[in-house]
């Protein structure tokens, strides 16, 4: 099989979303989350009640594996950093590590230069939670909610 | 690849409609979006040209019930089935748990369904996966309209190793859940299965 499965658990995902909010507040941020890049959103931070987060996490997702394919045309490894600018919003997203992606949504109350600044501390920092991730997940009993579904569970699963 | 997020108690999952084009994998997503509970659903979204062809992917993401006292979600995604959109289907095999290959019935588009099958065969090994070790299932699409092949014909075509396979409607929606059903479980099987393996 390809690659296994991401899996987040709670102490990183307290620390993941610290970062996020320290991230929003230090960068003067309407909106702060994090994708993996298979497009599930794996965190947070901000005024997202009116954002369609989930699909906002798929489109983005989209975006950084077509950039992605552009590189790949061009021979570069990636391009890690992209920016978006709108009348109102503005999009800054980054690939972490190669394996997530920051997104930061930010508007006249901030800067390019600000986000870039604050952008490049946040992925250190969440490079190393995903280092632990990483780490932990490999653990016996670490995927003990997949090792305990039952035939019964699945079943179950159409009948409700 | 599925994600597991033991905070937020979610077991999230990647299924992707593939097949040659105008085969009918958006219908099967929008009748599947139609006929949803809204608290089940999010909002779906298409990257179409304007003449309503998929340029990069759909998008709908759906949640079922509750497994171990995790939520479970699937992210549908279709693929532009257009044959010059390649670069763009490899991409969106990226992650995935399980695969929907929609067929068209009709007999003129044998050739495109093969053309499209050995695509998928082949793109799918560029991500490192094999196609016969994967979650995947096979729907016969268009079973309403004239001029279509025998089940057993596109069977003996398409469905070589006999996995689960649907004759479908997505128009009217006939086949359409007993599909989406049947690669969910697979996925989840999968899912025990490479734990249970792994960890004995």
């Amino acid at each position: 099989m390809a690659a296994p499965e991401t899996v987040i658990f709670e102490e990183e995902f307290a620390r993941i979303n610290l970062v996020c909010d320290r991230l929003r507040s230090d960068a003067n941020a309407q909106v702060v989350f994090i994708v993996d890049k298979n497009g599930q959103l794996i965190a947070a931070s901000g005024e997202t009640e009116h954002l369609d987060t989930t699909s906002l996490a798929s489109l983005t997702a989209g975006n950084v594996a077509a950039t992605g394919g552009i590189a790949k045309l061009l021979k570069e490894k990636e391009f890690a950093t992209q920016f978006h600018e709108g009348e109102v919003s503005n999009i800054h997203i980054q690939i972490v590590g190669q394996r997530v992606i920051l997104v930061v949504i930010f508007d006249q109350r901030s800067s390019l230069g600000l986000v870039r600044l604050r952008v490049r501390k946040a992925s250190d920092e969440l490079n190393k939670v995903f280092d632990t991730l990483v780490a932990k997940a490999q653990q016996p009993g670490a995927m003990k909610v997949l090792e305990e579904i039952t035939d019964e569970d699945i079943e179950n699963l159409f009948n409700e | 690849m599925s994600f597991i997020n033991y905070s937020s108690r979610e077991i999230n999952c990647k299924i992707v409609y593939y097949g040659p084009g105008l085969c009918g994998k958006t219908t099967n997503l929008k009748y599947i979006f139609g006929n949803t509970a809204p608290d089940a659903k999010g909002k779906m979204i298409s990257l179409a040209t304007e003449t309503d062809r998929t340029l990069f992917f759909d998008f709908l993401p759906l949640s079922l019930g509750e497994i171990q006292g995790f939520k479970t979600r699937f992210h549908l995604y279709t693929v532009p089935g257009q044959v010059f959109y390649n670069a763009s289907r490899k991409l969106i095999l990226k992650g995935v748990d399980g695969v929907v290959y929609v067929a068209d019935s009709q007999i003129d588009r044998m050739e495109a369904n093969i053309e499209s099958l050995d695509n998928l065969r082949e793109n799918l090994a560029d991500q490192g996966y094999d196609l016969d070790r994967i979650p995947y299932v096979v729907q016969y699409n268009k079973r309403d309209l004239p001029d279509i092949a025998p089940v057993d014909e596109m069977r003996a075509l398409l469905n070589l190793n006999g996995v689960p396979d649907f004759e479908a409607e997505a128009t009217t929606g006939r086949g359409v859940f007993a599909t989406l059903k049947a690669i969910a479980k697979l996925v989840f099987m999968e899912l025990k299965r490479s734990r249970t393996s792994s960890s004995t």
